[in-house]
């Protein structure tokens, strides 16, 4: 199929839908947090217009740069985590029977209707010391006494990984339903070994899907501020965290907006270098 | 106080108020048979549930004036709210219950309007501290209501109830402490203040509050959990998985009522107190039902009434109320409490804030 291009300003027309949703959802509200990023924090009252880096300037510190790499190292170890599960998970879903898969995305698809609130209280009480998963050990003699778990990066890490897996699992599976089944077969008759062609075969002719859904568990990640506060000791609290204090408690909204840019910015860098590498490896 | 914090409207309670509303709408003759009215911003769910429920039918029927209630969002949401209308000449509520940080918030824009104390009589009864007065003595708000932050303990693990602060300090009690996250709601340089320095007059000068912070450091290692949410830490007291910590006194209270191994303690050095505010915003017409409304609202008997009903310490004077030894004793206590340095929360909030969080991330 052959696709003119737009002659005239009407073919455009259903682009304009999707435009003003975005000029009205993202670009005002953005927008609006960069201009508030710079305007003038009024102790003990609010914020009036102004033009100052005195915002930024507070950011750059030893303290918040400890915690922004905690963040970014946060979201990095729940991406790969999810990613490791979900790939081999979503290869084996795929070559079940459509009935086993239907159930297996239904009872995923119902863990995206639990809310994160629900996720954390679920996990403190299976990682308490007085009602967790440890009495359960203890009872087969595995463990001598129970033991709480929590807080800890741990839990922390679990929690997040189990909210962000059947995301990974979701992004993933059209992928690997469309993936040539021959690709395989031709490896196996080639003589390798089932574990072996997944790894030298399935793996790399999915490089870009992966890539694309590291980035996304990582920006989804990245945005987690009650599973750490939860399940977590304050040094465990992500940069959101912080945020949250600053824009609810402190009604500190330039601050807070001063943060969130700086972590959009640094998250936006690092996915542009990541595809950059990527495109590199392509051409090598 | 705050198990508002932890309702949701039902969705029964917004079909109930979208049909009342309607009916409302329908009969227009009973909006105007009311023609003197007061919108009243109290926190909403349980409070607004309770002031509902207990309070202001029998104020209606006292005064003739129809009450308006609107549910405020806790914080300083609804500050900014009042605040903005306000420069608008709109006042989404004519009398708000405020924190008292908030107060002081407000009467920097000079966003409360003065009230005349010759038209409350009842504010003879208040308790001299709960009566809000800007900088040059004109009052800004009255007190509404107010509660106690206590030493809470697990009774399976702690068999003898704690007598002082201290037991925050003890060794013994590492890893298990449950305290507030924020250095403005959980009052602990307060606390430390007085437990270790004197009072809360030690906080007066930097070096104070930085040798305070010194203390306070001393706390981390014991601390399990810095909640924000307060199920959190009720759940884990009661459990005896986190044994000890600072929590409210009604709450417990009420907790322990219904069977639950927990109990609150005021320690010798006093539980700490925070309170609530009646506000008038500037922008309000309704001037003469307002000071009708903070009066009734500062007799003992309906003082009294809240503390039976809503579980809220009284703001005025306790031998004036009927409230028998028992009924005192579950929303308060006769030992000196700590009062927060509110005014350290305004002038010097940042500064805390940054200092107070490197203290617990750090």
């Amino acid at each position: 199929m052959r696709r003119e291009a737009p002659q005239k300003l009407g073919d455009y027309g259903p682009l304009f839908f999707p435009a003003m949703m975005l000029i009205v959802f993202f670009v005002v509200p953005f927008a609006t947090m960069i201009a508030v990023s710079f305007f003038q924090r009024q102790q003990g009252g609010f914020y009036v217009p102004a033009f100052e880096l005195a915002n930024y300037q507070r950011f750059l510190s030893l303290f918040f740069a400890n915690v922004l790499g905690f963040s970014l190292m946060l979201a990095v170890t729940v991406a790969i985590c999810c990613v490791v599960l979900a790939v081999p998970f979503t290869y084996l879903l795929t070559r079940m029977a459509r009935k086993v898969q239907i159930v297996w995305l239904v009872a995923l698809l119902s863990v995206l209707s639990l809310s994160e609130v629900i996720i954390g209280f679920a996990w403190s009480t299976l990682f308490s010391r007085t009602a967790g998963i440890t009495n359960l050990l203890v009872m087969a003699g595995i463990m001598s006494e129970a033991k709480a778990l929590l807080p800890s990066f741990g839990a922390v890490l679990t929690g997040m990984v189990y909210q962000a897996f059947p995301y990974t699992v979701l992004v993933l599976y059209p992928a690997l339903v469309r993936l040539d089944p021959t690709l395989t077969e031709a490896a196996r008759t080639l003589g390798a070994s089932p574990v072996k062609a997944f790894f030298t075969v399935v793996i790399p002719a999915l490089r870009n899907t992966i890539t694309a859904t590291l980035i996304m568990v990582f920006i989804f990640a990245l945005g987690s501020y009650l599973l750490p506060q939860l399940l977590g000791r304050p040094q465990h609290w992500t940069l959101s965290v912080l945020i949250t204090d600053q824009a609810i408690y402190q009604s500190n909204m330039p601050f807070a907006a001063a943060m969130a840019v700086f972590l959009v910015l640094v998250t936006l860098g690092l996915v542009a270098l990541t595809v950059l590498a990527g495109r590199k490896g392509d051409a090598a | 106080m705050t198990e508002f914090l932890k309702q949701t409207i039902s969705r029964r309670a917004v079909l109930g108020a979208g049909l009342a509303g309607a009916s409302m709408l329908a009969m227009p003759s009973i909006l105007r048979a009311q023609d003197k009215s007061l919108k009243v911003g109290v926190y909403g769910g349980y409070f607004k549930d309770s002031f509902d429920k207990n309070i202001f039918p029998d104020f209606t029927k006292a005064t003739g004036i129809a009450i308006e209630a609107v549910a405020e969002p806790t914080g300083e949401a609804w500050l900014v709210q009042l605040d903005q209308a306000a420069k608008a000449g709109q006042a989404p509520a004519d009398v708000s219950m405020m924190s008292q940080v908030a107060m002081l918030k407000g009467q920097a824009t000079e966003l409360w309007a003065p009230l005349d104390m010759a038209k409350i009589p009842n504010g003879a009864n208040l308790i001299d501290r709960f009566v809000n007065k800007y900088p040059d003595g004109r009052v800004a708000g009255i007190g509404a209501v107010s509660w106690y932050i206590t030493l809470v303990t697990n009774t399976d693990v702690y068999k003898e109830a704690p007598t002082s602060w201290q037991a925050f300090w003890d060794p013994a009690n590492a890893d298990k402490l449950g305290l507030l996250a924020l250095v403005s709601n959980s009052f602990l340089l307060e606390v430390t203040a007085k437990t270790f320095f004197g009072g809360t007059n030690a906080l007066d000068t930097e070096e104070g509050i930085q040798k305070a912070f010194d203390k306070l450091a001393e706390v981390k290692p014991n601390v399990r959990l810095w909640y924000r949410d307060e199920a959190q830490f009720e759940q884990a007291l009661k459990s005896g998985e986190i044994p000890m910590g600072q929590y409210y006194h009604d709450v417990t209270g009420l907790a322990a009522a219904d069977g639950n191994p927990v109990r609150s303690t005021f320690p010798k050095e006093g539980g700490i107190q925070d309170s609530g505010c009646w506000a008038l915003s500037r922008a309000s017409t309704k001037v003469e039902e307002a000071h009708v409304f903070i009066d009734y609202m500062s007799q003992p008997s309906i003082q009294a009434l809240l503390s039976r009903k809503v579980g809220t310490s009284p703001t005025v004077k306790r031998e004036l109320t009927d409230l028998t030894d028992a009924e005192f004793a579950a929303v308060s206590s006769d030992i000196e409490p700590i009062i927060p340095r509110y005014d350290l929360y305004q002038t010097k909030s940042d500064w805390l804030n940054q200092k107070w969080t490197e203290l617990i991330v750090g």
